[in-house]
């Protein structure tokens, strides 16, 4: 996972509320094998509409998503996640995450970062008036920038910790891996193993 | 070390702590026992390529596939193309990362959870993990089993770890003796009815009293299975001599000195003396019947002598909707007698009863008798050894000549992710554990029932118990 500190990229504004992860990714595409690979699949039901906010030339390659309220909700699909990294998204704001698609988040290192609904205006007022700027996130400071307009977000301390090292789940884990290695010198004998195969 | 009682679920937790977490940050605990199967493994191997990581312990690692796998045919190419994608992309995966599989048509293909006791892989006191919910069954071993994500099964893969939350401990204490005809998955079923689908949640349930000491390890692997449908974490049965008994001579079986170092330490694994549960629960298996479920969630059980319920007598307003919607779903009105609910399929399989005590017990009761006319029986093993060992014991012949359907080893209709499916609207009497809306088949409707009661259903065509075959006893009257 990338270390995440100062960060800048397109922002685009995703005027809806309750974006529940159907809609950030249908079922069908979950009968796929891989991790990757889901930048296709995302907000795939809005994408044929031409008129849909990442179809905008303005808005090509956009990096961090500023969503309504309530998102992420619904199934706890991990593949939500993917598909918004897939696609290129580094951060996103709403005034109200789901709890599972902010865990889920934090896990693949993308900033889910929490901001009033009267920020979450301001920013939407402030790109629309100038489609295509850029937002600089810094999550050192916990705030984000356009232009002389700047907002904070919140993002609780172990998340951000992680984030800022660049610590996914396995790598917090192999922080320990003295104490693992020490563990498995006093595993006895008699534990299971699956190797060399017996009964076959 | 303090000398405070513990219970068993707590013994196993500490003896496998690698790290105690700190500032309410999760405890990070070895795992012993790795399984996986085709469906929940492939992107944890993709985020292992992604990230260049090796599986750490694949010497702790076994695959087998189960979920997708036909029960006939094995030898022809898998037709669903996402199924057959799926199996192709486990066997590709075990062989990139050196990991020991039991592809279809090996001996020791077959569900996941059959497989691991089996070989003697599943042992007391192990930490045991799976991709799968119903990981819980190998609790009966007295080992902590449990059910994971994908990105779990990512990190154990990666490091034999997990950071786990710490639990809950429930006492269900079943005391008594069970009368003839009732088993292991009428007590579970009643359990579940009693502390209802949420009833465990953050919970290790450990089972214990007479009922349950009495009862063999599979009958133990049974209850054990249908923990997660209470909601809980794992289910857990104490050692004793049965478990070793049934464990002694298996494959991967501790063996000399290595025996006796296991078994000394497996003995102190019981609970303690004065070790205080969190919660406790009661069951009476002298007066228990057969149970059978009416409705789409495991708790929506009643005894097979009882009447569908009536859901304006239900007061808690969420579960009377829901008790309203189910009978709806299943097509059944209040207050008619369960044994009067004809099917027309039974399904004798999944990892709740497939083993071979499973198929003894549903072919003593069907031997010289007819199957009910229309009624469809399907026995599918848990694993090709426990066909073969069926076939060796003539268990095929009597299904087949009873006009069952002899099957390959796999999940099958448990889920119908392989084409072993229900028609919409079709009733099944199903010896598996889950009865949700659609989990058969779209539209199918579920009966969850013990092997007996489902060998009995497939003669009389209506939910039965095997006391109903006697002469004469058509009445609600239950026979001992
Ligand atoms: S038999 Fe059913 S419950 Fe068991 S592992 Fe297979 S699908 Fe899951």
């Amino acid at each position: 996972m990338q270390k995440f500190e100062v960060f800048s990229g397109v922002a685009v504004p995703l005027r809806r509320s309750n974006v529940d992860t159907d809609q950030i990714i249908p079922a069908v595409y979950l009968k796929r094998i891989t991790k990757t690979g889901f930048e296709d699949a995302l907000f795939a039901a809005w994408r044929g509409d031409a008129e849909f906010i990442l179809n905008q030339p303005a808005y090509a390659g956009a990096e961090v998503l500023i969503a309504g309220p309530d998102f992420g909700t619904g199934s706890s699909r991990e593949h939500a996640v993917w598909a918004l990294c897939d696609y290129g998204f580094k951060a996103v704001f709403s005034s109200k995450f789901a709890d599972i698609f902010r865990g889920n988040a934090g896990k693949q290192g993308l900033v889910a970062g929490v901001i009033s609904d009267e920020d979450t205006e301001k920013l939407w007022a402030a790109i629309e008036a100038n489609p295509g700027s850029q937002v600089e996130v810094n999550l050192v400071d916990r705030t984000a920038t356009i232009g002389s307009l700047t907002v904070t977000f919140e993002i609780d301390d172990y998340t951000r910790w992680r984030l800022l090292e660049g610590l996914d789940d396995i790598g917090l884990t192999l922080r320990d891996e003295q104490a693992i290695v020490d563990f498995e010198a006093k595993r006895e004998s008699w534990r299971p193993k699956t190797l060399p195969a017996k009964g076959v | 070390m303090s000398n405070k009682p513990l219970t068993l679920a707590e013994k196993v937790w500490n003896n496998h702590l690698v790290a105690r977490g700190e500032n309410g940050s999760p405890d990070l605990l070895y795992i012993d026992l790795h399984l996986v199967h085709e469906v929940t493994s492939p992107q944890a191997f993709d985020g292992l390529r992604l990230a260049g990581r090796p599986v750490r312990r694949p010497d702790l690692t076994i695959a087998t596939e189960d979920h997708n796998t036909p029960t006939w045919n094995i030898d022809k190419p898998i037709a669903d193309p996402t199924s057959r994608t799926q199996i192709q992309t486990l066997r590709n995966n075990a062989a990139e990362f050196g990991i020991r599989i039991h592809s279809l048509g090996d001996v020791n293909q077959g569900i996941v959870h059959v497989v691991g006791p089996q070989l003697g892989l599943t042992m007391p006191g192990i930490t045991v993990v799976c991709g799968d919910s119903h990981t819980s069954t190998h609790g009966a071993f007295g080992a902590l089993a449990m059910g994971i994500g994908t990105s779990e099964v990512e990190h154990v893969l990666a490091t034999q770890t997990l950071p786990l939350k710490p639990f809950k401990t429930m006492a269900i204490n079943v005391d008594g003796v069970l009368r003839p005809g009732v088993t292991a998955k009428d007590i579970i079923l009643a359990i579940i009815a009693k502390i209802g689908t949420g009833g465990g949640q953050g919970y290790v349930l450990e089972y214990r009293g007479s009922a349950i000491r009495a009862l063999s390890m599979e009958a133990r692997m049974t209850i054990c299975n249908m923990s997660i449908e209470a909601g809980a974490r794992a289910g857990m049965v104490a050692p004793d001599q049965i478990t070793y008994d049934y464990l002694a001579g298996r494959p991967h079986a501790p063996e000399g000195s290595d025996w006796a170092d296991a078994v000394a330490y497996w003995n102190t694994l019981p609970s303690d003396e004065g070790a205080v549960y969190d919660a406790e629960v009661h069951l009476d298996a002298n007066t228990l019947d057969p149970f059978v479920t009416w409705g789409t969630n495991p708790g929506q059980g009643v005894s097979l002598l009882d009447t569908v319920p009536n859901p304006a007598d239900i007061a808690d307003p969420n579960e009377r909707a829901a008790a309203e919607r189910a009978l709806e779903y299943m097509d059944l009105v209040a207050g008619t007698p369960m044994k009067q609910i004809a099917v027309d399929t039974v399904f004798l399989g999944s990892c709740t009863n497939s083993r071979i005590e499973d198929l003894r017990a549903a072919a003593s009761i069907i031997k010289g008798k007819t199957k009910a006319e229309g009624v469809r029986m399907l026995v599918v093993p848990g694993s090709a050894k426990v066909r073969l060992e069926a076939e060796a014991e003539g268990l095929d012949k009597v299904f087949k000549e009873f006009g069952a359907e002899w099957r390959f080893a796999g999940c099958s209709m448990c889920l119908g992710m392989n084409p072993d499916q229900l028609a919409p609207g079709e009733r099944a009497a199903s010896t598996s554990n889950r009865n949700f809306e659609g989990r058969q088949g779209k539209g199918a409707r579920t009966h969850l029932v013990s092997p007996l009661v489902a060998a009995a259903t497939a003669i009389r065509g209506t939910l039965s118990s095997p006391s109903d075959l006697l002469d004469g006893a058509d009445s609600n009257a239950g026979v001992n």
